[in-house]
């Protein structure tokens, strides 16, 4: 089981920085993420494109915001649950919180504060009749294990830079990779656009393009997909097909808390500090809403840091909290580590 | 610049008629949005980047008015489900004095 202060569900930017900002209150954090890598929306969707309202950046691209955010919270140590996603949320009788992913991965914590973004990244899935019944039975949305496509035959949709990458991998693992995308051209790094092309050169992978999967055939297990290729419908035996058609974030098992929900949104009390009807869970960054509510990156850092002085509060009830300023008092590191200004020489001049 | 009014029918069907300003950069994704013509986490998701194609329209009257189709835009619709042939991301879709009279239909969300 895992233990913390604060667990944060939702490793973004707002996220991450509730992790500094409990630090310097001597509050220990742990964050749960479904992505296999923290930065959520920054490092999933834009990682590469400039963010211009960051205070102190005239331009950072988002990739390098969450590297800065990674460097600056590592002195306190955070723990992190990447790859799952939380699915219960229990307060316990001593008004702790204990909250289950879909790995089954046991988190016990004081306080949560729900940093989640949009909402859990889940893949965008094709308009298939039969789809459900094939998922896990030769489709999947994710690679998580490649080994297991050994000597398979495998059908890769979609035309960004997912497919085109995992494309390439299977083409030494699978005994047939088959790459399908609606038009000719693919949208992702030249440098992946120019091996797919060399591993078709070789026969490394077949290219079905333009072409669209229109069906799905098997028996409890999929052993063909059918394909339509300008104006022409042909079945292709397959192992597995694997649409990579990105992700899109829905709210997911959150809006089963009992959290009270409006426009896909978690209701906080902004006036005081982003709490939910649910005392003890706090809801910061873009996964909340609040009357002026706005969805902006430097908002969450606001609301992460009015959020940990309420914890701090709630863990602390009557002691007396005087705020410090970095500058003045440094930064003491969960690892032994000191941070602080250097102290100014005072010399006698004769 | 003055506004400009524009024809969109919601995910339900009706048909609105909204005002939309040409001197506040907004595009018809925020548009949308503004007059709550659609759910909001079913919109605009990805925050107006062509990365996601929650406020795909389908361009009912006045594709004449519209400017040509960015690469990114393009991209993101090869890969976008629902695609007819009059598919454009309202995200790219500038709110301009030259698309007055616009009419759309918000394509299903993914």
């Amino acid at each position: 089981m895992i233990t913390t202060d604060i667990l944060i569900i939702g490793a973004g930017p707002t996220g991450l920085f509730t992790v500094f900002e409990a630090g310097l209150l001597k509050l220990k954090c742990h964050l749960i993420d479904a992505l296999p890598q923290p930065g959520g929306q920054l490092t999933e969707l834009y990682p590469k494109k400039p963010i211009f309202d960051i205070p102190g950046f005239p331009a950072i691209n988002a990739g390098a915001l969450v590297d800065n955010l990674m460097e600056q919270i590592k002195q306190f140590q955070p723990g992190f649950t990447l790859g799952e996603t939380a699915q219960t949320l229990t307060k316990l009788e001593d008004g702790t919180f204990e909250v289950i992913t879909n790995k089954g991965t046991v988190h016990h914590a004081k306080a949560v504060a729900i940093a989640g973004g949009l909402g859990t990244f889940e893949p965008r899935k094709p308009v298939l009749d039969n789809l459900s019944a094939y998922e896990e039975n030769g489709v999947e949305y994710f690679i998580k294990e490649p080994e297991h496509l050994r000597n398979k035959k495998v059908v890769i949709a979609g035309g960004g830079d997912s497919a085109l990458d995992w494309s390439i991998f299977l083409a030494d693992i699978a005994s047939e990779v088959t790459l399908i995308h609606r038009r000719n051209e693919f949208r992702g790094a030249l440098d992946s656009v120019e091996k797919v092309q060399a591993l078709k050169d070789q026969g490394k992978i077949h290219m079905m393009t333009p072409a669209e999967v229109r069906g799905l055939k098997g028996d409890g297990k999929l052993s063909a997909i059918t394909i339509e290729k300008e104006g022409e419908i042909f079945d292709l035996e397959t192992d597995y097909f694997i649409p990579l058609f990105g992700l899109t974030p829905k709210l997911g098992d959150i809006a089963n808390w009992g959290l009270e929900i409006e426009k896909n949104a978690i209701v906080v009390n902004n006036a005081l500090d982003y709490q939910t009807n649910i005392p003890g869970v706090y809801a910061i960054g873009d996964v909340n809403t609040y009357p002026g509510k706005l969805k902006l990156i430097l908002c969450g850092f606001h609301e992460a840091t009015l959020m940990c002085q309420s914890v701090y509060n709630m863990l602390n009830p009557g002691k007396k909290f005087v705020l410090k300023y970095t500058t003045v008092s440094g930064i003491d590191g969960f690892d032994g580590s000191r941070k602080e200004a250097e102290k100014a020489v005072v010399m006698k001049i004769d | 610049m003055q506004d400009i009014t524009l024809k969109i029918t919601d995910r339900n069907g009706d048909l609105h008629e909204v005002v939309a300003p040409t001197d506040m950069s907004m595009n018809l994704m925020e548009v949308i949005r503004s007059y709550e013509l659609a759910e909001e986490g079913t919109i605009g998701v990805c925050g107006g980047m062509a990365m996601c194609a929650s406020c795909q329209v389908y361009v009912v009257e006045g594709s004449d008015k519209l400017t040509e189709m960015g690469a990114e835009e393009d991209a993101m619709l090869s890969e976008a489900f629902y695609v007819q042939e009059n598919s454009r991301l309202g995200c790219q879709i500038h709110i301009t004095e030259d698309i007055d009279g616009l009419e759309v239909a918000i394509a299903p969300y993914p």
